[in-house]
């Protein structure tokens, strides 16, 4: 706060007076557009979110959610889902009594919001995983899809349930399965020693072949009769099948990969400038490292084996939130769980209403999402 | 820039193991270093006082930056001891060297486009941890820096916009934000013009004349005439020479150093005064 006074000076230089000692930038076209230094106060390292973009996202999912529950074979609209929520916990003898009022509960209760809550953790969880990988790698282009950490969620799945596992050791396969493909990804980018961007994603698309022809091996083998369609189905994405069950089972490793990688989201702003630069202020990068790789393949491990490949949300969401909010990971992180969230739970309602069939939600994520990305990640490169 | 008050019950311990009878701020005495197994520094000495400028010069592959990593905890040494403050750093984790070393790297294209107010608040990240927020106190001293290198005015503009010399000048303003005890540079002016070298290494030497310590590697030995207080002169692994820029900086000791026909010689300024200029002959 020493100096006011001599940066105001430099402010009104004239036009001709741009001396090159100045780098502070006296050169009057940059420095029109840029506050006057005597206004600058320690507000302008308050990084918070807006009121305006919280009240935004919350609002969205709130309406989202209603909006889901509201549109179905059976609607439930959000006066229903009050008085049925309310009644459940009030009157249970009243509901069970009551034949109207003990569908409602059933498709509330069994149905929807299952469904609605996994897919809720799914879209954040994939979304959360997807951003913090890109600043873990320095790198703007990769996504649990494209480094393999999907198909080796989905292999490690696939082995569980052609042996016919419980829910929490198709989880466990899916995990290390998942792990095991993203250590091969940048085992593979540090072999090859290609542009560490694009070698990385190089990388990851060679995993997801090797694992995905262990998927169809795995396939191949299946019965044809039970396990091959429900392989397969799964496979393309789909929130159809799951209930309460799954969610119970699914909520611990989202909450997890959730606390992990929200503690970590300084580091993680550190960690995006390189590792020397990283370690000389002070952070403990391979801890560092290792927490966001486990925690991030474990929320796109967790949604794998709840729901299947659903792929691009985990690069697209990032990239949206980081146009909306800036590439600071305290405000990064939460937005981007807030969008996914969002944008996976529109999606699944289109899934769920576009036809009469249910659509597998993976194939729309990628009808939605190419196109998407190409435009976000035009703007994005530009700034925000 | 004393960091008394930041010292933990760790720092401490270490400090029956350093020699704290000098009034140097950094002192270094045979550090051996280098990559893997292979020796690169071969045992030097030297020390660097508070509110002193010290340039390390040398050629390519003399080991002055493995000298830097192993002081700033990125390389392991092989022997020797590295004492700032009188605290013995060889055992201080990462996070409490970087209270006592920052490093400003050159400036460099960050993947994402952070905000310069984000980037030097990061200079703080060796204070807080993931749970505690970060407080007012530190808002300030981040605040302090960008006044201290006069870029307040880029504070709400985005790092990936600027141009390579206020680039260099948030990172510097990042790494004061550490409140460390000695800044260490390697070749910060490396990318920048020859307008932005001078622009920077001015403000470097504005800060050691209010009292910071800077150790700095160079490839430009007129920067040393420009800034340095005392500069070390490395060759293959050793310092050869250690002295003021004027003594240290000769014909012969560049024609040993790089190798190559080159001459030392003195100008008179119009302000008054003489300097030194180094001119590379065919």
């Amino acid at each position: 706060m020493q100096k006011p006074e001599q940066q105001t000076n430099l402010l009104k230089a004239p036009p001709d007076a741009c001396p090159s000692v100045s780098a502070s930038n006296a050169c009057p076209s940059a420095s029109a557009t840029t506050k006057p230094a005597s206004q600058v106060d320690t507000t302008v390292f308050n990084k918070r979110l807006s009121l305006s973009v919280k009240i935004a996202l919350c609002a969205s999912l709130v309406m989202v959610l209603l909006v889901s529950f509201a549109l179905g074979r059976f609607p439930v609209a959000p006066f229903e889902l009050l008085m049925g929520i309310y009644n459940h916990f009030a009157n249970p003898d009243m509901v069970a009594s009551d034949l109207t009022l003990s569908k409602i509960d059933r498709v509330i209760f069994e149905i929807r919001l299952p469904r609605v809550l996994l897919v809720i953790l799914v879209g954040a969880g994939l979304s959360v995983a997807g951003a913090s990988y890109q600043g873990m790698f320095k790198n703007p282009l990769v996504s649990p899809d494209l480094l393999g950490a999907s198909a080796g969620a989905s292999l490690g799945a696939c082995l569980g349930m052609l042996f016919d596992m419980p829910v929490y050791l198709i989880q466990v396969f899916a995990f290390f399965g998942g792990l095991i493909a993203v250590a091969m990804a940048v085992w593979l980018n540090r072999v090859v020693r290609y542009d560490p961007i694009l070698g990385l994603v190089l990388g990851g698309i060679l995993v997801s072949t090797l694992f995905s022809a262990g998927m169809s091996l795995v396939k191949y083998v299946a019965d044809a009769q039970d396990k091959l369609p429900e392989i397969t189905f799964w496979l393309m994405g789909s929130f159809s099948s799951v209930n309460s069950r799954d969610f119970i089972w699914g909520l611990f490793p989202f909450v997890a990969g959730f606390v992990i990688l929200l503690l970590q989201s300084w580091q993680l702003n550190v960690l995006s400038f390189g590792d020397e630069e990283a370690r000389s202020m002070g952070v403990n990068t391979r801890r560092t490292r290792m927490l966001v790789i486990i925690a991030s393949t474990l929320l796109a491990s967790a949604s794998v084996a709840v729901a299947g490949i659903i792929g691009w949300i985990g690069l697209v969401i990032p990239h949206l939130a980081r146009a909306i909010v800036g590439p600071n990971y305290r405000l990064l992180l939460p937005t981007s769980m807030f969008i996914g969230a969002c944008y996976l739970l529109i999606v699944d309602d289109i899934a769920r209403l576009a036809s009469a069939v249910e659509i597998p939600i993976g194939i729309l994520t990628a009808i939605l999402g190419v196109p998407f990305f190409v435009f976000i990640f035009r703007r994005n490169m530009r700034g925000w | 820039m004393t960091n008394l008050l930041q010292t933990s019950p760790n720092d401490l311990n270490n400090k029956t193991t350093c020699k704290s009878d000098k009034t140097a701020f950094l002192d270094i005495s045979n550090l051996l270093a280098g990559y893997h197994n292979k020796e690169i520094v071969h045992g030097i000495s030297f020390s660097v006082n508070a509110g002193e400028f010290v340039c390390i010069i040398g050629a390519n592959g003399c080991g002055k930056t493995t000298a830097l990593k192993t002081i700033l905890g990125l390389l392991k040494p092989f022997g020797g001891s590295i004492c700032v403050n009188g605290t013995n750093t060889i055992k201080l984790t990462q996070k409490q060297l970087a209270r006592h070393f920052a490093y400003i790297p050159q400036a460099h294209a960050a993947p994402f486009p952070f905000k310069v107010a984000d980037v030097v608040l990061l200079g703080r990240t060796p204070y807080i941890n993931s749970i505690a927020r970060v407080s007012e106190h530190d808002r300030e001293i981040a605040l302090n820096a960008l006044y201290q290198l006069d870029i307040a005015d880029l504070a709400e503009r985005t790092y990936t916009h600027l141009s390579g010399g206020q680039q260099q000048l948030v990172l510097i303003a990042r790494a004061l934000t550490q409140e460390p005890d000695v800044l260490v540079m390697d070749e910060p002016t490396a990318s920048l013009d020859f307008g932005n070298q001078q622009t920077v290494l001015s403000r470097m030497r504005s800060l050691v004349d209010a009292g910071t310590s800077v150790l700095m590697v160079t490839h430009d030995p007129g920067h040393a005439f420009y800034c340095a207080d005392r500069v070390l002169v490395m060759h293959e692994g050793l310092i050869i020479a250690n002295g003021s820029a004027h003594d240290v900086i000769t014909t012969e000791c560049l024609q040993t150093i790089y190798g190559t026909k080159v001459k030392v010689t003195e100008v008179e300024l119009e302000e008054g005064g003489k300097t030194s200029v180094c001119i590379p002959l065919r």
